[in-house]
């Protein structure tokens, strides 16, 4: 059942552990009610995958991921010809002397042997419910791969040649992400609703990591939020997205960290940036003046 | 308090919608009327409860890409606070434009005042005296940012005819790279299944095999084209030069920098080599002033290096090299620059003069970091460049 206002949404999110910024919730709640798809687009590590995921939970429905890269083309990404079975099916042809050509040719281009791949799955009439439809990282596909988006996510069809349109009864729902690498053609935006994820707030993200690293004692949780903006502010050649602080959190938690320190903040910096010219950059002073800022900033209050 | 006087009433908040968008599209967001219809069917469904829901509502349906969110936002601030009060709106939002004068205006501001009331507030530049700021005190070889407009004399139609031909032999010239998709073949190793199972349905008995080969691109091209002083002789030449190269079948993406980077290929996009560079010229504000290479270098790498870079991308940086400045920081820069696209060449119209030898420090800092280093003093000049790329791109 899906949500009946932006608040339902959101609270939806939120029971799966997802705590989404109201844009979001407002953008989620559109796509969902517009079947629409959401084109979500923002640095790394922001959550624009997670959200998909969480949808697939919290809806209960079947997630089908296409992960794209350079070069995914048709057979890949929507359906393909099972080529071994169709050339049985010419050998058995040949023997039996009673089979007309045009019943060959319906034949062999008949769904017995269509292999569907996740865009032909993911609008398949038959699905007891329309899935979660993930094209993630569609930056990393090349142009020519958006073309073939077109049909399938402004009508939630696909036509095949030499067996017809497959269209779905009940239009999945889609989940376009972008890291940036190049700038997706209007002709796909076009036909999407879209969020910019961007860095969440100190509050949210302390939400985030009560949510994803449950057990964190409470002023340590603090200080790595304080810490990752901190360092968001600061000019790196990749800031650490929301993934990196919970993984760092995690990481903490492992070595039975308290407090943090400069110590443990340079033994652990390769779980927050993933740079060697940002991490040369932090580690040592740049790190202990952080942590110092830190500590003048509780005690001014 | 979203539309004045009647907050809810579906005739006039449509209205408003569309003028909204209106507005929008004057400032540049480009924006079809199927947007504003997808606006007014989200609206139905909510987002009118709180000022920032309708925000966000609007927002999901009339952007694409996050540059046009800081337009956005301005927009959505003046219009739907006061869609009446033109006047005070604008005595609003002047003084901002020309509070800023040090830093100049962000387009937006100018691009958002025209499309609202017509006219560009505060035009600067042309009849005021240049504005002189004080710019980082540890950059000592210029004191002040001149902010200055070029002035380009058009094209001759020579010229243009000239530099399209060149541009023609060179991208003859550049070799082309593999990709991973396929076109059919008369023969070759690679088995086209498709176009085989379907020959062989129609005769019903095993038709002759088909083939497929990979296809072949020409590899995507940065610009970074250096338009300070030092440059100011070469720059409109190199700016027909990246528009031509603009126009042709290259995937070309072009930057100028002087004291700051500005994307320029979305005006290169006109079709007309001087429309196109007017284009240019108005939107850049750091014409023929100083230069900080490293800035400019730094500022790429951060904000577009993974954006335009990927694919094999090759990078053209023209520019005379005279960093004054600190060199390791420029080093730096370089370094990661080179690492960052698949090669890197330099135009250098310095290199005209016979016997010359690097000895500013800042080309001794970039030049371990190219590829290639070429002389780039006019378009004849520029035809080795078809040659190198030719040489540089196979593989």
């Amino acid at each position: 059942v899906l949500p009946d206002s932006i608040d339902a949404t959101i609270a939806g999110l939120g029971k799966h552990h997802y705590i989404a910024e109201r844009a979001l919730g407002t953008a989620l709640f559109l796509a969902l009610r517009l079947e629409r798809p959401l084109f979500l687009e923002g640095e790394p590590g922001t959550g624009k995958t997670e959200i998909a995921k969480t949808v697939a939970t919290w809806l209960n429905r079947p997630l089908i991921r296409l992960q794209c890269y350079e070069g995914l083309d048709l057979a890949a990404a929507a359906y393909e010809w099972n080529y071994a079975r169709q050339m049985i099916e010419i050998r058995l042809a040949e023997r039996d002397q009673n089979v007309s050509r045009e019943a060959l040719s319906a034949e062999l281009f008949s769904e017995r042997f269509l292999i569907p791949r996740a865009l032909l799955q993911a609008i398949d009439p038959r699905q007891p419910v329309p899935p979660v439809l993930l094209i993630d990282e569609l930056d990393r596909a090349d142009e020519p791969f958006e073309a073939f988006l077109l049909e399938v996510l402004s009508d939630f069809q696909l036509t095949i040649p030499e067996y017809g349109t497959v269209k779905s009864v009940r239009p999945p729902i889609v989940f376009i992400t972008s890291n940036r690498t190049r700038e997706i053609h209007d002709a796909v935006k076009r036909r999407c609703l879209y969020h910019w994820v961007s860095y969440p707030d100190a509050e949210r993200e302390l939400a985030i990591l009560f949510a994803r690293a449950p057990g964190i004692d409470r002023v340590l949780a603090a200080q790595v939020v304080e810490f990752v903006q901190r360092l968001r502010t600061l000019d790196l050649f990749k800031l650490p997205g929301i993934a990196e602080t919970i993984e760092w959190t995690r990481a903490l938690v492992e070595l039975n960290a308290v407090v943090l320190d400069p110590e443990t903040v340079n033994n652990t910096l390769g779980v927050l940036l993933k740079y060697q010219d940002d991490i040369a950059k932090i580690q040592g002073s740049e790190a202990a003046r952080l942590l110092s800022e830190m500590r003048d900033a509780v005690r001014t209050g | 308090m979203m539309v004045k006087d009647e907050p809810a009433a579906p005739a006039h908040l449509a209205e408003n919608v569309m003028h909204f968008a209106r507005v929008l599209r004057g400032a540049g967001i480009p924006l079809g009327s199927d947007r504003v219809l997808l606006a007014l069917r989200a609206l139905s469904l909510g987002g009118l409860e709180h000022r920032s829901d309708f925000k966000a509502t609007l927002a999901a349906c009339m952007i694409d890409r996050p540059e046009q969110i800081a337009m956005f936002e301005q927009a959505f601030y003046v219009f739907w606070r006061d869609p009446d009060l033109m006047g005070r709106i604008m005595a609003m939002m002047l003084p901002r434009v020309q509070g800023n004068i040090g830093r100049p205006p962000p387009p937006e501001n100018r691009r958002l005042a025209a499309a609202l009331f017509g006219t560009t507030p505060g035009k600067q530049g042309e009849e005021e005296p240049p504005e002189e700021i004080e710019v980082d005190a540890t950059l000592t070889f210029s004191q002040n940012e001149v902010l200055r407009k070029a002035d380009f004399e058009t094209m001759s139609s020579e010229e243009w005819a000239m530099a399209k031909r060149m541009i023609n032999r060179l991208v003859v010239h550049m070799a082309l790279q593999r990709t991973r998709r396929f076109r059919a073949a008369k023969r070759g190793s690679l088995l086209d299944w498709t176009a085989t199972m379907k020959a062989g349905a129609r005769s019903g008995d095993f038709a002759p095999l088909r083939f497929r080969r990979s296809r072949f691109r020409l590899a995507p091209l940065v610009v970074l084209a250096d338009i300070s002083g030092s440059m100011s002789k070469y720059s409109r030449m190199l700016l027909h030069f990246t528009h031509a190269l603009a126009m042709s079948n290259v995937k070309v993406t072009s930057f100028v920098f002087g004291t700051r980077l500005t994307p320029i290929s979305r005006q290169l996009r006109q079709r007309d080599p001087d429309l196109a560079v007017a284009a240019v010229v108005r939107q850049v504000e750091d014409w023929s002033g100083g230069t900080r290479i490293t800035t400019c270098l730094h500022a790429f790498n951060r904000d577009w290096s993974r954006r335009v870079l990927g694919q094999n991308a090759v990078l053209l940086l023209i520019s005379d090299g005279l960093e004054h400045g600190e060199v390791e920081e420029l080093e730096f820069e370089m370094d990661r620059l080179s690492r960052s696209c698949k090669r890197l060449i330099w135009l250098n119209p310095l290199l005209r003069f016979d016997g010359f030898e690097p000895r500013a420090r800042g080309i001794k800092a970039i030049l371990p970091y190219v590829d290639e280093f070429l002389p780039a003093h006019n378009l004849y000049s520029l035809e080795q460049l078809g040659r190198v790329l030719g040489g540089a791109l196979g593989g």
